[in-house]
């Protein structure tokens, strides 16, 4: 477990680094293709939003839809706190809310 | 005083809105990721070497998942390849700079130090100053980002079982608060929607591949409906 997770924190040491280095550092050995910048404007979305579905209409792994599944109506409060007022903390917030009393009540 | 300091503490001050707004990820991510089972020094050690708030939580959700190594370090490369962007963007107010402060300035590289460093830069012309400002908001975040995960993992220490309140669930609600406001835009809305969609079909595949397949779906998306409504909108030009 020890070893692993050195490697695993090593590995992601060397990518972040590696990356962040890359211009500022070896900068006149390479050029930003135009595509990859528009892609990387995706990267946000597509990783969180694939990291979020599975866990609020599946956490337990199969697809759960039932009023006993307090991650959904939890996601998607702070999923609509957000998109309407654009206060993360307050999203968060309103998320925990709606999950504890969700779990409290059922 | 020394002439140093004025835009070194200038870098930091411009920084503040950054730094409040950090300070809660911080403490989520300390706390999520002692509840999830990682150990103290291995959550300080990610806030300490890897810098990236982004990837740290992604790295804490997948390794409390038992994800591959492999898995876990493309994630780290996708996840955070904006950063070479960034890179790009700086560059032309580093060029002068000597090696040593391109090897540091490049290790604090966010996107809040880059947001405000770029902002600065652009607007200034005397090279040393920029970069004693550049330094000066990326000990600030790194400091401050060091102080909110200590803090987080007290926290996540002096209240055994929290992954029982479900703290599992603050990660998911932190993510779903960050890709909210961004889905008003259509391609965005477009990649979130085939990304959630592969996601939660790939999700029983093993070391947590889905979640790379459910990305590159995603950004596929996103980018094909930036293309189809960028190409709808001259056609129309042309027929009216």
């Amino acid at each position: 477990m020890s070893l692993q997770l050195l490697l695993t924190i090593a590995g992601m040491v060397v990518v972040t680094y590696g990356i962040r280095l890359s211009f500022l550092v070896f900068g006149h050995k390479l050029s930003f293709p135009a595509w990859l910048s528009r892609a990387l404007h995706y990267v946000p979305a597509a990783v969180l939003t694939a990291l979020i579905v599975p866990m609020a209409l599946a956490p337990q792994g199969a697809i759960d839809l039932s009023p006993g599944n307090a991650y959904l109506p939890g996601t998607l409060a702070a999923a609509a706190v957000a998109f309407f007022s654009r206060h993360t903390l307050a999203a968060i917030i309103s998320g925990f809310v709606v999950y504890g009393l969700w779990r409290w009540l059922s | 005083m020394s002439p140093r300091l004025p835009p070194l503490l200038a870098g930091a001050r411009d920084s503040l809105p950054m730094l409040v707004g950090a300070a809660p990820f911080g403490v989520i991510f300390g706390t999520l990721a002692i509840a999830t089972g990682i150990p103290a020094w291995a959550t300080l050690a990610l806030s300490a070497l890897v810098f990236a708030g982004s990837s740290q939580f992604v790295a804490v959700s997948l390794i409390g998942s038992g994800a591959a190594l492999p898995v876990i370090w493309l994630t780290t490369f996708v996840v955070n390849l904006r950063h070479a962007l960034y890179s790009a963007t700086l560059l032309p107010y580093a060029r002068h700079l000597p090696a040593r402060w391109r090897w540091s300035l490049a290790f604090w590289l966010t996107d809040e130090t880059f947001a405000v460093v770029e902002h600065q830069l652009r607007q200034q012309d005397n090279e040393f100053d920029g970069a004693w400002y550049w330094l000066g908001s990326s000990l600030a975040m790194y400091g401050n980002w060091q102080l909110w995960t200590i803090i987080g993992v007290l926290l996540g220490q002096s209240v055994p079982g929290l992954a029982d309140l479900g703290l599992d669930f603050a990660m998911v609600a932190t993510f779903a608060a960050i890709v909210a406001p961004q889905l008003k835009k259509r391609p965005v809305l477009v990649a979130a929607l085939q990304a959630g969609v592969v996601a939660l079909l790939a999700r029983e595949l093993p070391f947590k591949l889905g979640l790379m397949l459910a990305a590159l779906a995603g950004v596929a998306g996103g980018v094909l409906a930036e293309r189809l409504a960028t190409s709808s909108k001259s056609e129309m030009k042309e027929t009216t």
